[in-house]
């Protein structure tokens, strides 16, 4: 058996997205901020091209991008995500077993794919995925998943690729990782790349000439899996049912910085609810809960504040109607007077399986009760928007809520966000 | 079954959303069963049909797009029509397309001639001469429509 692997990646993820509803944006500088509009999280060629930088904050490029007339929009995950299920779904037309990686990164099995012109096979792929859903991809095609990445990196790079490179003959491979920066390879990143540095290695090439004792003195065992995968030995293979989550963190940024205890309270408890759904989405429950509260960190000696508390559940839960009271009350055990806050969340932990829970002596039995109840939420909020059961709590005003100054329509997930055609 | 009897009036919104989406339906009767006595239909049970099969079988590649304005009446299609739009398609002469000119969509009938390309209205009025289309920067092909959704 022969291993090879895919990696598709669009290019540009969430500027193509935007682009693609507004074609009159072809070849103009376009930036997607973070939530929030706190920072640069995806730009467009012309964008990088002006030498805007990922993560930058919004306000230290506003000038720069109102001179040169860069098109900003907030993010639109609803949007996004939509976007890359359709790519997904055409990826599948080409691979029995795609494991998506990211929103926009998918892994495809080509192994034993023994009749088909494989160069021809990827740019199939590249030029089929634009055409049918608007996103441009690149595409590299290798022996192992550390390799493919590589490809398609390159691939993205060089002129001649034009988008599609398959790394198969040797000589190709051996130039491919001399052209490739240690920091570069997948695994590796640019804290490892500093100390691979002191002992000469700075392109992937260099690390596979290492014997494995080297690599598995500095950079463990996993660095060792990633340099065997550079030499074309397969030991990653595709994840084709995501694993479950050790722990779930729902968080975010509040629109404003809020003083009152009921404002925040509104926020937390609808990151609880979240939180539960997401649990019960992959059918776990959690032992424990942690909640956090914060200031800006950016403020003046006396402005500033962090806490936690961590909660201990009687027995493991998914339920809201457990995880949100006791989140609310390690809430009002920190929150303090007088301070600004900016941000607040929940983190569950000690992840169980549903089916595997030790009842506690003193439960009161609510446990069945609650699984139904929460099933007919879960149904409801699949069916009607997340926002359609909502707990009193939770508050009508949103004053927490992300401020999205530029926010696209979700021009394919809601009917009234429709592209309109005279 | 009746897991699948969805309610029309909550969501009447939403029951639009799936027509590009796999794995709903919209049963077009239903039947209830009774206890005691199998159904003879139990053998011959077949799947709902399926509006969005119908209005397209490639959900990845179909967009919705609303019709604004009255370019394309003696086509049949009218202000408030949904074009359903698949862009996987290559567009031939004669096609009804959604092009990107002048800044704005538009649906139009394509017209492959010798010297140019044209988007070409289709109604009694005179004010929607052809749009002839030289270049990329004239306009942009963006898919085909391939049917239409209305609503009394």
């Amino acid at each position: 058996m022969t291993s090879l692997f895919a990696l598709v990646d669009c290019n540009n993820f969430y500027a193509s997205c935007e682009r693609l509803f507004k074609p009159d944006l072809a070849e103009k500088p376009i930036v997607v901020l973070s939530n929030n509009d706190g920072c640069v999280i995806a730009r467009s060629n012309e964008a990088k091209a002006l030498g805007i930088k990922m993560g930058t904050p919004l306000f230290e490029i506003r000038d720069l991008l109102a001179r040169d007339g860069v098109h900003v929009f907030s993010s639109n995950y609803e949007l996004y995500g939509d976007m890359s299920r359709r790519v997904v779904l055409i990826l599948s037309e080409y691979s029995p077993n795609v494991e998506v990686y990211s929103i926009d990164e998918s892994f495809l099995d080509l192994g034993n794919f023994l009749h088909v012109d494989i160069h021809r096979h990827a740019s199939a792929i590249w030029e089929r995925v634009p055409r049918a859903t608007g996103i441009p991809v690149a595409v590299g095609v290798a022996a192992t998943k550390t390799l493919a990445k590589l490809a398609n990196r390159l691939a993205k790079k060089s002129r001649k690729a034009n988008g599609v490179l398959v790394l198969t003959e040797p000589a190709h491979i051996q130039a491919a990782l001399k052209a490739t920066e240690i920091g570069d390879v997948w695994g590796v990143g640019r804290r490892y790349a500093k100390k691979l540095a002191t002992f000469g290695v700075h392109t992937a090439y260099d690390l596979t000439r290492k014997p494995d004792s080297f690599v598995k003195k500095h950079l463990t065992i996993v660095g060792l899996r990633t340099v065997k995968e550079l030499r074309g030995e397969p030991c990653i293979d595709l994840e084709m049912v995501p694993p479950s989550k050790q722990n779930i963190c729902t968080s975010r940024s509040f629109g404003q910085p809020l003083t009152d205890l009921s404002d925040i309270e509104e926020a937390l408890a609808t990151h609880a609810v979240r939180c539960a759904t997401k649990l019960r989405k992959q059918k776990s429950c959690a032992a424990a809960l942690t909640v956090f509260l914060e200031t800006s960190r950016f403020g003046q000696a006396g402005q500033m504040y962090f806490n936690n508390r961590t909660v201990k559940l009687d027995s493991p839960s998914a339920s809201e109607l457990v995880l949100m009271p006791a989140a609310l009350e390690a809430l009002r055990a920190i929150f303090r007077k007088g301070f600004r806050y900016k941000k607040t969340g929940i983190i569950v932990t000690g992840i169980c399986p549903a089916g595997q829970i030790q009842e506690s002596i003193f439960s009161a039995g609510t446990r069945e009760r609650d699984t139904g109840l929460m099933q007919a939420l879960d149904s409801l909020r699949e069916r009607y928007g997340h926002g359609t059961v909502k707990y009193g709590v939770q508050g009508t005003e949103g004053k927490w809520q992300m401020q999205s100054g530029n926010v696209s329509p979700c021009y394919t997930t809601r009917l009234d966000d429709l592209i309109k055609a005279w | 079954m009746e897991a699948a009897i969805i309610p029309l009036h909550p969501i009447e919104e939403q029951r639009f959303l799936i027509i590009i989406d796999q794995g709903n339906s919209l049963p077009l009767f239903t039947t209830t069963v009774q206890a005691g006595f199998p159904s003879p239909a139990t053998d011959y049970s077949a799947e709902p049909i399926d509006l969005n099969t119908y209005s397209s079988a490639h959900p990845a590649s179909t967009f919705l797009v609303e019709v604004v304005g009255e370019s394309m009446v003696k086509a049949g299609i009218m202000p408030k029509d949904l074009a359903i739009v698949n862009r996987d398609l290559k567009p031939k002469d004669g096609n009804i397309v959604l092009a990107f000119v002048d800044g704005g969509f538009t649906i139009k009938r394509l017209r492959l001639e010798k010297d140019a390309t044209y988007l070409v209205a289709e109604t009694e009025s005179d004010s929607f001469p052809p749009i002839r289309v030289d270049s990329p920067e004239d306009g942009m092909f963006w898919g085909v429509v391939v049917g239409i959704h209305r609503k009394y």
